[in-house]
C-alpha cells in the first residue's frame, strides 16, 4: 500500500476517535439548561466527524490517477524542456535513500533539545548553541566564523524582540 | 471611494506606516529571493513582529509588503539561478533563465520588475473597483449564506488542488476544521477534546501551525535534498538594465491582459498566484503568432513579462474575498485572517463601515508598496541578489530558528516548541504522500467562523431547516458539493475510458 494510502487510512481511525468522542462522551457533561439548545458543542464535530470517515474512505478506496506533479505540469506547458532530465528540486519520496534523511533526523533532534533547554539555559545560550550545532550538523567546519555569526545574531535578535517588540525573553540561565 | 481614499491615504501616509511599507517589502524581497521559503512561511514568521506593533492598519500593512516582496524576491531567484523561492514564480523561470543565460539577466530583472508592478498596480485599482461593491452585497448576507458560502470556498480550494487531489484535499480541510474545534469553543466553556491536557486548553495556535505546515518542511526538504538550493549565484554578472521601446511596446499588450486575467484569477478561492502565472504563461504563448511563440521557453520577453504581471495580479486579487467576505482563499491570506483575528480585526464586510482606514490603508499601501518595490528592484537588484551566496549551512539553521522564534514568542511556552517539531514531521509525511497542506490551515481558521455561523443559523431557524427555507444557502450548498463531485465524476469517467481502450486492445 502508498503511503497516501496509509495516511488515508489513519486519519479514518483518527474520525472514529474523533467521532467517538464528540457521539459518546460529550452529551452527558451538557448541562440540561442548554441540551434544550437546537445545537449542541458536539453537533458540528458530529458532522465533521462523518464526512471525514466519508472522504477518508473515498481516498482509500479510490482509483489513483496518473502522477502529475507540479514540475510535470509545468514541463507540459513548455514542451521544449519535455526531454530534459527530471528535476532535481521536486520533492520524490521514491528518491528518499539519495537524500540527507539523518541530517534532517538530527536537526529535528536539535530543535526538541532547543525546546527542552530554552528556560534552563536562557535564551541566549541555548540559542548559539542551536545555531552553531544546526551548522555543524550540516558541515560547516569554520567554527570561529559560525560561532562569531552565531554570537551577534542571537545578541541582535534578543535586543529586537526585548526592546522593540517588548516581549520578555529571559536571557540568562537559570541559577543566575 | 474618493472618500475612502483619503481616508486611506491619511492613514497609510503616516512615517510610522511608510517605514513599515519600505520595512515588509524589503524583508519580503530578501526572504523571498531565498529558495524554499514562500510567502506563507515568510509572513508566518513576520506575524508576531506584526501583533507586537499593536495597530492593525500598520501591521497589515507590514504583511501584505512582506506578501509582495516575497513573490517579488521570488522571480529574482527564478531569473538568476533557476531555482524559484515561490511556487508563483515557478513560471517565471521559463523564459527568465535563459534570457539569464544569454547575458540579459539586466533586461530581464528590469522587464520582472515593470511587470510585477504593473500587475500589482493595477490589481490595487481592480481591489478598489470591486471590493466596496462585492461587500455591499455581502452585507446583505445572513450567518447561514456564512456558512454556506465558507463551505463553497472550502470545496473550491479542494476542487482547484488539481487531479486526482480533490480527495486529498477535502481530507485535509477536514482535518484542519477537526483541529480547529479542539480547545475551547465559542458556542459554550465547554472544553472539546483537550483530553484532559492542560496546554490543548486554548486549542493549537495558529502561527505554530502555519510554521509547522510550511516553513518546517520547506526547511526540511532543503536539508534533504540539497539541488534543492541550488548555490553559486552570478551576482556580478548582472548589467544592462535597460529595455528598448520597441520592447516596451512589446510587452505592454501583454502586461495589460494578463493583470487582468491574473486579478480575476486571484479573486477565486483556491486559484492563486501559482495557477494565474502558469495560466497566464500559457494563454500568452498560444496567442502569441509564428516566430514569437518559438521564442518562448528561449528567453522571451513576453513569456516573462506575462507570469510575472498574472502573478503580483492575483496576489491582490486574493485580497478581495479577504477584505470583503472574510474568507480566504489561499494559505498566505488565511494567515493575514489569522494575524487579522488576533489583532482585533475581523474581515468582512463590515470591516469597511466599521474601520474603513484599515480597508483603504492597505490598498493605499499597495500602490506605494508596488512603487517601493520597483524602485527596491531597479538599482539596487545587483546588492540584493549577494544574499543568494549565503551558505546553506548558515541559512538552515537560522531559518529553523525563526520558525521557532515565531511559535515561541507568540505564546512563550517552550510546549508550543515541541507541538510545532511533532506538526512539523507530520507536515514532512504528508508532503511526502502529496497531500496538499494549504486547505488543512484554511479550513483550521476557517473552522471557529464556520462553525459560529452555523451555530446561529441553527439557533434562528432552531434546527436544520435554514437550508431549506432559504433559497440562496440552498443554492450555495448545492454549488458546493457539485464543486467537490464534478472533478471527481469527470475522472472517473475518463478511467472508465481509458480502461475500456486498454481491453479492447
Amino acid at each position: 500500500m502508498a503511503l497516501d494510502r496509509w495516511i488515508a487510512l489513519i486519519f479514518v481511525a483518527l474520525c472514529f476517535v474523533y467521532g467517538y468522542a464528540a457521539f459518546f462522551t460529550m452529551d452527558q457533561l451538557l448541562p440540561p439548561i442548554l441540551q434544550r439548545n437546537p445545537i449542541w458543542p458536539s453537533t458540528f464535530p458530529k458532522i465533521l466527524a462523518i464526512c471525514g470517515v466519508i472522504v477518508g474512505l473515498v481516498v482509500l478506496f479510490g482509483s489513483k490517477p496518473p502522477k502529475v506533479d507540479a514540475a510535470a505540469k509545468a514541463r507540459g506547458l513548455d514542451p521544449l524542456e519535455a526531454d530534459e532530465a527530471p528535476d532535481d528540486a521536486v520533492i520524490d519520496l521514491k528518491r528518499l535513500g539519495d537524500y540527507n534523511v539523518w541530517q534532517a533526523v538530527a536537526l529535528l533532534v536539535a530543535m526538541v533539545a532547543y525546546a527542552l533547554l530554552l528556560r534552563p539555559l536562557g535564551f541566549l545560550l541555548a540559542t548559539v548553541a542551536f545555531l552553531v550545532a544546526g551548522g555543524a550538523l550540516l558541515g560547516e567546519r569554520k567554527f570561529h566564523i559560525m560561532i562569531l555569526v552565531a554570537v551577534i545574531a542571537t545578541g541582535v535578535i534578543w535586543y529586537l524582540v526585548q526592546e522593540v517588540l517588548g516581549i520578555f525573553l529571559s536571557p540568562l540561565p537559570r541559577f543566575m | 471611494m474618493l472618500e475612502g481614499i483619503l481616508i486611506g491615504l491619511s492613514a497609510a501616509v503616516t512615517p510610522f506606516n511608510l517605514m513599515m511599507v519600505v520595512f515588509g517589502c524589503v524583508i519580503g524581497t530578501l526572504i523571498g529571493m531565498l529558495p524554499g521559503l514562500g510567502p506563507m512561511s515568510i509572513i508566518a514568521i513576520m506575524i508576531p513582529v506584526a501583533i507586537g506593533l499593536g495597530d492593525p492598519t500598520a501591521a497589515l500593512i507590514l504583511l501584505s509588503g512582506v506578501y509582495y516582496g516575497a513573490i517579488f524576491g521570488g522571480s529574482t531567484s527564478s531569473i538568476l539561478l533557476n531555482a524559484p523561492g515561490v511556487a508563483g514564480t515557478v513560471a517565471t523561470s521559463f523564459d527568465g533563465y535563459p534570457m539569464a543565460r544569454k547575458g540579459q539577466a539586466g533586461k530581464a530583472l528590469t522587464i520582472a520588475a515593470i511587470a510585477s508592478f504593473a500587475g500589482g498596480t493595477i490589481g490595487a485599482i481592480l481591489l478598489m473597483i470591486f471590493a466596496p461593491a462585492l461587500s455591499s452585497v455581502a452585507l446583505l448576507f445572513h450567518s447561514a449564506e456564512y456558512f454556506a458560502l465558507m463551505v463553497v470556498g472550502l470545496s473550491a480550494i479542494a476542487a482547484f488542488a488539481g487531479t486526482g487531489q480533490v480527495g486529498k484535499a477535502l481530507m485535509m480541510t477536514i482535518l484542519g476544521l477537526m483541529m480547529g474545534t479542539v480547545g475551547e469553543g465559542a458556542l459554550s466553556n465547554m472544553p472539546r477534546f483537550t483530553f484532559g491536557v492542560m496546554e490543548l486548553q486554548s486549542g493549537f495556535s495558529f502561527i505554530t501551525l502555519a510554521m509547522a505546515m510550511f516553513a518546517l518542511p520547506e526547511a526540511m526538504f532543503l536539508v534533504m535534498n540539497p539541488a534543492r538550493s541550488t548555490q553559486g549565484a552570478d551576482g556580478g554578472k548582472i548589467t544592462n538594465l535597460r529595455i528598448t521601446r520597441q520592447e516596451a511596446r512589446t510587452i505592454a499588450p501583454v502586461i495589460g491582459r494578463q493583470s487582468l486575467q491574473g486579478f480575476f484569477i486571484g479573486v477565486l478561492p483556491g486559484a492563486g498566484a501559482t495557477i494565474a502565472s502558469f495560466l497566464g504563461y500559457a494563454v500568452e504563448r498560444n496567442i502569441a503568432k509564428g516566430d514569437e511563440q518559438k521564442e518562448f521557453g528561449k528567453g522571451s520577453i513576453k513569456g516573462l513579462a506575462a507570469p510575472e504581471a498574472a502573478n503580483n495580479a492575483a496576489c491582490t486579487g486574493s485580497f478581495v474575498p479577504l477584505l470583503t467576505l472574510g474568507i480566504p482563499g489561499s494559505g498566505t491570506t488565511a494567515i493575514l485572517l489569522g494575524a487579522l483575528i488576533a489583532l482585533n480585526v475581523t474581515p468582512g464586510p463590515r470591516l469597511m463601515t466599521d474601520q474603513p482606514e484599515v480597508f483603504w490603508a492597505v490598498i493605499i499601501s499597495m500602490y506605494i508598496g508596488n512603487l517601493v518595490l520597483l524602485i527596491l528592484n531597479l538599482p539596487l537588484i545587483p546588492y540584493i541578489a549577494k544574499i543568494l551566496t549565503v551558505p546553506r549551512t548558515y541559512l538552515i539553521p537560522f531559518i529553523l530558528f525563526f520558525t521557532m522564534m515565531g511559535s515561541y514568542i507568540g505564546q512563550n511556552n517552550s510546549t508550543e516548541l515541541l507541538i510545532l517539531v511533532g506538526f512539523g514531521v507530520v507536515a514532512t509525511i504528508l508532503r511526502f504522500a502529496d497531500y496538499p497542506l494549504a486547505p488543512l490551515l484554511i479550513g483550521f481558521i476557517l473552522g471557529t467562523m464556520l462553525e459560529d455561523n452555523f451555530a446561529r443559523a441553527m439557533q434562528l431557524y432552531r434546527g436544520f431547516s435554514f437550508i431549506t427555507e432559504r433559497p440562496m444557502t440552498l443554492g450555495l450548498l448545492v454549488l458546493a458539493a457539485l464543486l467537490v463531485i464534478l472533478p471527481s465524476y469527470r475522472r472517473l469517467r475518463a478511467n472508465k475510458r481509458a480502461q475500456g481502450v486498454a481491453d479492447g486492445d
